[in-house]
């Protein structure tokens, strides 16, 4: 059995948000310094503020000011900050009451240690330098004496109101493919493609994943295919394909390589796109320094029959 | 309604990490144990239903590489949850209570070892207020286990003495990741310590469910699941009460939990303040005998954790050791989202 593969996989995107109307006057106020809250039906004020009622899921938009001054309403200490989180030193994970809401704010409070943190205790709000209309426009609550503070009517109206959040999220993992993938890309290092045989179907799948998707069981019997193969069906691409250094138009097939019951798939070269065809017999074409067949190439055998490849189309 | 049990529950041995198999590699032995204990092939099936996620994975539509595991092909019924496995067991006996399934194959998986599961959960949080912070799972844990000892509902030893407890029954439990004398540690985030809190790993678990005399005639002593239900709670954390858990009461109420006492519960309590929670809300007193597998503390595949509670319910019922037990399964942070069963051996059938 080859060692097992591991690889760092990064997976990232700037998820592009819309607001509603209560989500963009509260994100715009924190930009302007002002924290908005939503009266509910029944007069409760909500801050962070909501478009529905998380009772009623009747449509609230009654806004209102509060103070950005409050009491933590319950707190953690983090000794060990994660990347991303608000603050790079040791901090509290706080919900805060706003003076005027009903309801507590998720963020953190910057404090000299555990000792320094209390349920009730009195915050008021430090804000970020660079404000966007984002919830880190907050940087974080600090501990702040101070009489409760005044809440009062606010429409909502800014100028060049928010309408839209970039949030990036990005994920770091190291990827293992597993026994039977691990098997197909070290082969692939030594320019052999291997499958692995069904024990109860005898079909032999290429690329292996560990189990056979008809019976349900594990393959385990590793089986070398190739390296020519049969062009089963194919298609041409016409889109010109970003970060690719590949003219279009170009053809990319399904390939049953021989002695596989599976095709994989593959670009093919080396034929004018329009001269491609199911049946047509061709080998992998390997460049330095690369894991993977850059494509597969036309071998000028005799084309297969068929009856030879119909059940792998 | 149909009368619906769990005739076979299996489950992996749970790893720190398993990289030497892919999530169907590591899914296929439980996959056969459940099938070999009924005597049930693939072909036999007729719904599948499984609980993952991409985001442990790190890829898009993972759940379908797991599909080579159960025979995929020919065409079968099948469907998926991107959550716990105990909410793919709940659509699985939904369609079985529509007359178009008498068997349901139910899976759950996960490997929390490629990444940083718990900054790969706040992907799950509100995106516009609360995600941006990434407030990871174990603080979201610890605020609302202040707010449990603020409320005088706990404090941090009677924390320490649910994780001893947890951790020593799990020594029974050839499975479990943590068992026997586990230190509290120090503090992850207070007032939690890395006792409290649940260890790591990558697991997966498997069930049968079948109806009526299919079942009786697949298992010696089916769990009948006599009620089942979930509820959720508003996705904002300061909105909620964190001393309380609603959803999880209502949810009891509406499968019957409090019609007669239980002897047995399995509850999906990663966190151990999580677990004085859930005794509030389910009334429990120390008659009951919970999470005599460990629980969550002992062994949290995640995505598998609460499909294992119906399961360890299920199989102590199988064995005998239980006539009524309730089993819960929670998704989201602080216990958002609760799902409660309440399965039955035979003789307790009125």
């Amino acid at each position: 059995m080859p060692d097992v593969l591991s690889a760092p996989l990064v997976v990232e995107f700037p998820f592009t948000r819309s607001l509603g109307p209560v989500q963009s006057a509260f994100l715009t106020g924190l930009r302007e310094r002002t924290v908005l809250g939503v009266r509910t039906g029944d007069g409760k004020v909500l801050v962070p503020p909501v478009e529905y009622d998380p009772v009623t899921a009747e449509e609230i938009h009654d806004l209102v000011e509060v103070a950005a001054t409050g009491a933590v309403t319950t707190w953690a200490w983090n000794q060990h900050p994660r990347r991303d989180q608000p603050l790079d030193t040791p901090f509290a994970w706080v919900l805060v009451r706003l003076d005027g809401a009903d309801t507590a704010l998720l963020h953190v409070l910057d404090a000299p240690g555990p000792e320094a943190v209390r349920t009730g205790m009195r915050v008021r709000v430090r804000w970020a330098e660079g404000r966007t209309g984002a919830i880190t426009d907050i940087a974080c609550f600090e501990p702040f004496d101070s009489e409760p503070g005044e809440t009062s009517p606010h429409d909502g109206k800014f100028d060049e109101p928010v309408t839209g959040i970039v949030t990036p999220a990005r994920l770091d993992y190291t990827y293992s493919p597993g026994r039977a993938q691990s098997a197909y890309l070290e082969a692939l290092a030594d320019r052999r493609v291997v499958g692995e045989r069904c024990p109860s179907c005898r079909k032999v799948y290429v690329p292996p994943r560990g189990a056979c998707p008809t019976c349900g069981v594990a393959t385990d019997e590793r089986v070398e295919v190739g390296p020519r193969g049969t062009v089963t069906t194919y298609c041409v691409v016409n889109i010109k394909a970003k970060n690719l250094d590949i003219e279009v138009p170009y053809v990319y097939a399904h390939i049953a390589l021989d002695g596989a019951d599976l095709a994989l798939h593959a670009r093919i070269g080396g034929i004018p796109y329009d001269q491609v065809r199911m049946g047509l017999r061709v080998e992998p074409v390997w460049t330095e320094g690369s894991r993977h067949p850059d494509h597969y190439r036309p071998t000028g055998e005799p084309d297969a029959d068929y009856d030879a490849y119909k059940e792998l189309v | 309604m149909r009368d619906v049990a769990i005739v076979a529950f299996a489950q992996t041995d749970h790893l720190r990490r398993t990289d030497e198999l892919s999530e169907v590699e590591m899914l296929m032995p439980v996959l056969h144990q459940v099938l070999d204990a009924t005597g049930l092939r693939t072909s036999g099936i007729d719904f599948t239903c499984s609980g993952s996620s991409d985001y442990l994975a790190g890829r898009a539509f993972s759940f379908t590489m797991a599909l080579d595991g159960v025979g995929a092909h020919p065409p079968i019924s099948e469907s998926h949850v991107e959550m716990d496995g105990a909410w793919a067991l709940y659509e699985a006996w939904v369609k079985i209570q529509t007359g178009e399934a008498d068997t349901a194959l139910v899976y759950a998986y996960g490997k929390s070892s490629p990444g940083q599961v718990r900054d790969v959960l706040t992907r799950q949080l509100d995106p516009y207020y609360t995600a941006p912070l990434w407030p990871d799972s174990v603080a979201l844990a610890a605020l609302q286990a202040q707010a449990l000892i603020d409320a005088g509902d706990t404090d941090e030893s009677a924390l320490t003495a649910i994780a001893t407890r947890s951790r020593a029954a799990a020594a029974d439990n050839p499975h479990a990741q943590l068992s026997g004398e586990v230190p509290a540690g120090d503090y992850l985030v207070r007032p939690l310590r890395t006792g409290d809190c649940p260890p790591i790993g990558d697991g997966a678990a498997a069930v049968i469910l079948a109806a009526g005399d299919t079942a009786r005639a697949l298992c010696e002593r089916p769990a009948w699941i006599r009620g089942i239900d979930h509820r959720i709670e508003a996705h904002g954390l300061g909105v909620r009460e964190l001393t309380e858990s609603p959803s999880t009461r209502l949810a009891a109420e509406r499968a019957g939990v409090f019609e007669r006492p239980v002897d047995t519960a399995e509850l999906h309590a990663p966190f151990s303040s999580q677990e004085v929670v859930l005794r509030k809300a389910l009334g429990l007193g120390d008659e009951v005998s919970v999470n005599p597998s460990g629980g969550a503390l002992a062994a949290n595949p995640v995505m598998a954790a609460g499909l294992i509670r119906l399961g360890e319910a299920a199989a102590r019922i199988h064995r005998g050791e239980s006539d009524r037990a309730l089993a819960h399964a929670t998704s989201g942070p602080c216990l958002q989202q609760n799902l409660v069963a309440v399965l039955e051996g035979e003789s307790t059938h009125a």
